[in-house]
């Protein structure tokens, strides 16, 4: 009982480390412990109560802690404290972000701690007596490379300042009576906060360069923060495994968090301020699927080019591949992983780190941030999720001795060795595999383009291998026809159709073959709209479905329809074919009629296990019920590589 | 007689040339044609029910075998055929009922029947069939053989009542053509107007904040929504574009203009938005006897991702609609491949479709099917203008609209001939 009150005295006393001088009395301290420490409100209070933090709490606590600090956070206390001289520059901003976004916290540890990192009052904090003494290193310079691990204990026992402000947790601590009485002075400061921030968000967006480390801030921030979209999500799943935080955060990891909802109205909203593209108007958009992220056409692509130059820190060729993605002129999973990965490699080979920062984390909130670029030009697919996630946790993982042009070396080897052991060689293997499954007279079915199927095509025909292929294809993408094309050209004999005529194809069909976005942990295969159709049909036929996918695009997620999580294409794409202009049936609409009309351009679909005989991936043929295997087993090792 | 055969010469070369758009539009030609046809037609003092019955199906054969997937052209002449049956049946009974009855009953009562042509006639037929020749499988049987049964219970009625005069007989022969054409005239209007028919029902089958699916266009599918809609329901509605031919987006086009809230959706789509959908409603091109259903291409797809989640298939049919044969392998038989041009462009496409070069068989083909067949197990429901009906029932149902006789029309033909 004792050590529990001490601990959860612990965040009082952090806060009035941070607090104007005169918060803290303010409050009424019903407990016996905190009024002791917390009497000297101004300078040394930090140095003198971490005696508590090296007891460490139980985990529980450790959210008393953070709601306990969310308070602490405010900037005019710390500039009041003076303490913290250098960094009240550009620390109001930062920590405004932070506060910002309430139910980020998980995410919002990174760039927190790294924030924090920067911040010199932590350092000094640390460097004191008693908290030196937990630390390994003894205490922390900002121009030495840190070691993560042990970063990561002080982080757990000590945590860090304006990390989570989790008011609700706060509200439910066990101290009811203070936690009202600051509530209201918090709302006011979190008000005036987001003014400063927004204000500052409108000075960085208009000038890309307002100084140093700050500049980056904002741009950075984002994606990292809101705690939506997949891949910034699994981006931070994956920092939190470089940083190896307590237990209870190493089961959170586990855990996919839940991706951005769109229709959420008050964060949705934050999205588009912070964003570098124009969102497009909401008008006319499926009621059923306000939740994903409006298509972005290329008709942004000017407006992206002329912002060029406002977006500094984004390397010129992420630049290029995000306007690849955005002009839709890159498609294809494993082509627009490589073209990510490769465009990372050229970044991290140009990269220098900053002085006062680490090569770590300032790296990795680099990535952070062109990721979230990317993003904005494309949702990602699963896939690059999978492969950001290898490429955080490398560069979390690197030693700290290593200088930073070995460690860019390193990255770069390990990219490479991504690129060439997942994809490339995947598909090789998985060639091998799927072409003992064609015999002679079979007649394949494909839909749309897989660059895999093409590759298995391709390859049982120089085999000598006799067959036909069935090319299926859909409206608006209408890939089928480019994959037509180079298979003919090789020589193969080919039938075309479209997808609405599959059943009158698959009488003669002997084998499916299908490329795969992504293979859900629950057998679930999302891939190219219409795949699921095409499998059903199949199975009705009882002719067996082979899905050809390589691992790396296993994912530990569960769908079961292809409503929660889905990506929207133009829908302006379905009201036009392209060479019929017979059908302009939609060309010339009133404003009453297009009130009424929505138009639905979905990308991708799920394709329920049931309908899959097969998975051909590189570890071999595997029945859909295997794939969490393949994940759980796959994660561990691409992790520690 | 001469603009009759030239009347036909066109339509089968409207038929041939597929210029007839729709289920509906053909039948309803292929009846006006036919009625004209009856009327043209010389009647011979007996038998001119065979008669009528010969020349209805030599004209008949030739408009099947101008287009033998239009289903709907094989039922009206089958409907005619039947029609012709059912009017002399009517006759003979009568006559004979007034034979028999002579003595005691009035002449008032024949007049009485005589004076409804077409339903009573039809009343009464049905009722002298049970009498006369029970609908059973031994008439089916004993019909084979002697082909024209009827007109020999015609004219054996006919030569029975011997004593009767001349001038009683040249009125009854008026009267059968007359009868016949007034018959088909009622098949005519029953055909233009199932549409309506079919959509008084649809408030029995739309509730409020329904979700609808459908695919391609069809005109009683929009007239069905729209009925529900002015019943002031409002429900959303799916609408697969329906590739190669994009109709989705004409039918889009009128329910959004006629003010109901519609989402357009890819062929591709339909599997991903079944599971938020509470009823499929499509057209049906034929439906066949076993209930299967002869259907817009695509239609199979949108039917088993209804049966994957259990989302009532609901297929709307006017009765020309209802064919009398069992289907065979009809994704292929009663099938049409349309023109690739509809799926590639054969500009684009022209150094691969080179012929000349390699082994000689080409290397690229292109399926543009016309139909699908929806199998009997996937439909939930028939709507046609007579009400609602298991496609286990449709045999049945088809039953009352043709005589068994000529279930097989061109068979018999040519071994007639």
């Amino acid at each position: 009982m004792d050590a529990r009150r001490m601990s959860r005295a612990v965040p009082r006393v952090r806060q009035v480390g941070f607090f104007t001088p005169n918060t803290p009395v303010q409050q009424p301290r019903p407990q016996s412990a905190a009024p002791s420490s917390e009497s000297p409100p101004l300078s040394d209070s930090p140095a003198s109560n971490s005696l508590s933090p090296v007891m460490i709490p139980p985990p529980r606590h450790l959210s008393d802690n953070l709601g306990g600090r969310t308070a602490a956070v405010p900037v005019p206390g710390r500039e009041n404290s003076g303490e913290l001289p250098t960094v009240g520059s550009y620390n109001p901003s930062e920590s405004v972000l932070w506060l910002d976004s309430p139910p980020r916290s998980r995410i919002g540890d990174e760039e927190l701690s790294e924030g924090a990192e920067s911040s010199l009052g932590w350092y000094r904090r640390s460097n004191s007596a008693k908290f030196a003494s937990s630390l390994p290193s003894g205490g922390f310079n900002l121009s030495t490379v840190k070691h993560p691990e042990s970063v990561a204990a002080v982080e757990a026992k000590n945590p860090l300042p304006g990390k989570s402000e989790a008011q609700k947790e706060q509200a439910s601590s066990s101290k009811p009576l203070k936690a009202k009485t600051t509530k209201a002075e918090r709302r006011a400061l979190q008000e005036s906060q987001r003014a400063a921030k927004a204000a500052s968000k409108a000075e960085a967006n208009k000038s890309g360069t307002a100084g140093g480390a700050p500049s980056s801030k904002p741009m950075k921030q984002p994606p990292l923060k809101k705690d939506g979209p997949p891949v910034a999500s699994s981006i931070a799943a994956s920092e939190r495994i470089g940083v190896d935080r307590s237990v209870e955060k190493e089961r959170k990891k586990d855990l996919p968090p839940p991706r951005k909802q769109f229709d959420d109205e008050s964060r949705g909203g934050r999205a588009k301020r912070r964003s570098v593209l124009n969102q497009p108007e909401a008008r006319n958009r499926v009621e059923l699927f306000r939740h994903l992220p409006p298509h972005k056409n290329g008709t942004q692509l000017p407006y992206l080019q002329s912002k060029f130059f406002e977006l500094q820190e984004k390397h010129p060729a992420v630049y290029k591949v995000g306007l690849q993605y955005l002009a839709g002129d890159l498609s294809g999973g494993n082509a627009r992983c490589i073209a990510m990965l490769q465009a990372f490699q050229e970044a991290i080979r140009d990269y220098s780190t900053p002085p006062e920062k680490t090569l770590t984390r300032d790296l990795t909130s680099k990535i952070g941030g062109f990721v979230s670029f990317l993003i904005e030009c494309r949702p990602l697919s699963m896939s690059m999720g999978n492969a950001i996630r290898f490429l955080k946790s490398r560069i979390a993982r690197l030693p700290l001795t290593l200088s930073e042009s070995e460690a860019k070396t390193t990255l770069c080897s390990d990219i490479e060795r991504f690129i060439n052991e997942k994809i490339v060689l995947a598909d090789k293997v998985i060639l091998r595999h799927a072409a003992t499954k064609i015999r002679d007279g079979d007649v394949l079915l494909t839909y749309g383009s897989s660059c895999v199927v093409e590759m298995i095509l391709l390859y049982a025909h120089e085999l000598g291998k006799q067959f036909r292929v069935v090319v299926v294809d859909s409206h608006p993408m209408l890939e089928g026809q480019k994959l037509l094309r180079r298979l003919v050209v090789k020589g193969l004999s080919c039938i075309y159709t479209q997808l609405n005529a599959i059943s009158y194809v698959m009488h003669e069909v002997t084998r499916v073959f299908l490329g795969a976005s992504s293979i859900f942990s629950n057998g679930t295969v999302y891939s190219m709209v219409g795949t699921a159709s095409v499998a059903m049909v199949a199975h009705a036929f009882r002719v067996p479905v082979l899905v050809c996918c390589e691992a790396y695009k296993f994912h530990e997620r569960v769908q079961l329809d292809s409503i929660c999580f889905n990506e929207l294409g133009d829908p302006d794409a379905i009201s036009k074919v392209p060479g019929r202009v017979d059908v302009n049936f939609l060309d010339n609409l009133t404003d009453k009629q297009k009130e009424n009309l929505e138009l639905l351009n979905l990308k991708y679909d799920a394709t329920p296990s049931d309908y899959i005989s097969v998975i051909v991936t590189d570890y071999g043929m595997i029945p859909p019920t295997s794939v969490p295997v393949i994940v759980r087993e796959y994660r561990k090792e691409y992790l520690l590589i | 007689m001469p603009d009759t055969q030239a009347l036909v010469n066109d339509f089968l070369n409207k038929l041939k040339k597929r210029k007839i758009e729709g289920s509906q539009a053909t039948a309803k030609q292929t009846a006006e044609l036919l009625r004209s046809v009856i009327s043209q037609t010389r009647m011979p003092y007996t038998n001119q029910a065979a008669a009528l019955i010969h020349s209805v199906k030599a004209v008949g054969e030739r408009l099947i075998a101008a287009n033998p997937v239009e289903l709907a052209v094989g039922n009206v002449v089958r409907r005619v055929l039947h029609i012709v049956r059912e009017e002399d049946l009517s006759l003979t009974t009568a006559a004979m009922a007034g034979l028999n009855l002579s003595a005691e009953s009035d002449d008032e009562d024949d007049t009485d029947r005589d004076n409804h042509p077409a339903l009573s006639a039809a009343a009464i037929a049905a009722a002298s069939r049970s009498t006369l020749r029970p609908p059973s499988l031994q008439t089916l049987l004993e019909d084979v053989p002697d082909s024209a049964a009827v007109p020999h219970t015609s004219s054996s009625g006919g030569d029975s009542e011997g004593k009767s005069k001349s001038a009683d007989k040249s009125s009854r022969s008026r009267k059968l053509k007359h009868d016949v054409i007034e018959a088909v005239n009622e098949l005519i209007q029953d055909i233009s107007t199932c549409h309506e028919l079919i959509a008084e029902q649809a408030v029995e089958h739309i509730h409020q904040n329904e979700v609808i699916l459908t695919l391609g266009s069809s005109r009683t599918v929009l007239e069905f929504l729209c009925a529900a809609k002015e019943k002031k329901r409002s429900f959303r509605v799916f609408v697969a574009e329906g590739a190669p031919r994009y109709q989705g987006h004409l039918l889009a086009k009128e329910l959004v203009t006629r003010g109901l809230q519609t989402t357009l959706i890819t062929d591709s789509a339909v599997f991903a938005m079944i599971s938020r959908v509470n009823m499929v409603i499509v057209g049906a091109h034929a439906v066949m006897a076993n209930g299967g259903v002869i259907a817009p291409v695509g239609l199979n797809m949108v039917a088993l991702a209804a049966q994957k989640h259990a989302v009532p298939f609901v297929v709307l049919a006017g009765s020309h609609k209802l064919c009398p044969l069992y289907p065979h392998h009809p994704e292929v038989l009663l099938n049409e491949l349309r023109s690739p041009s509809e799926l590639l462009d054969f500009g684009e496409f022209s150094d691969c479709l080179d012929f000349g070069s390699g082994i000689g068989a080409p290397l690229l083909h292109v399926v543009n099917p016309t139909f699908d067949y929806v199998p009997p197990k996937l439909v939930s429901l028939f709507i046609t203008d007579t009400g609602g009906h298991n496609p286990s029932y449709m045999y049945r149902l088809i039953a009352d609209y043709y005589s068994a006789d000529d279930l097989v029309l061109e068979r018999r033909t040519t071994s007639g001939n």
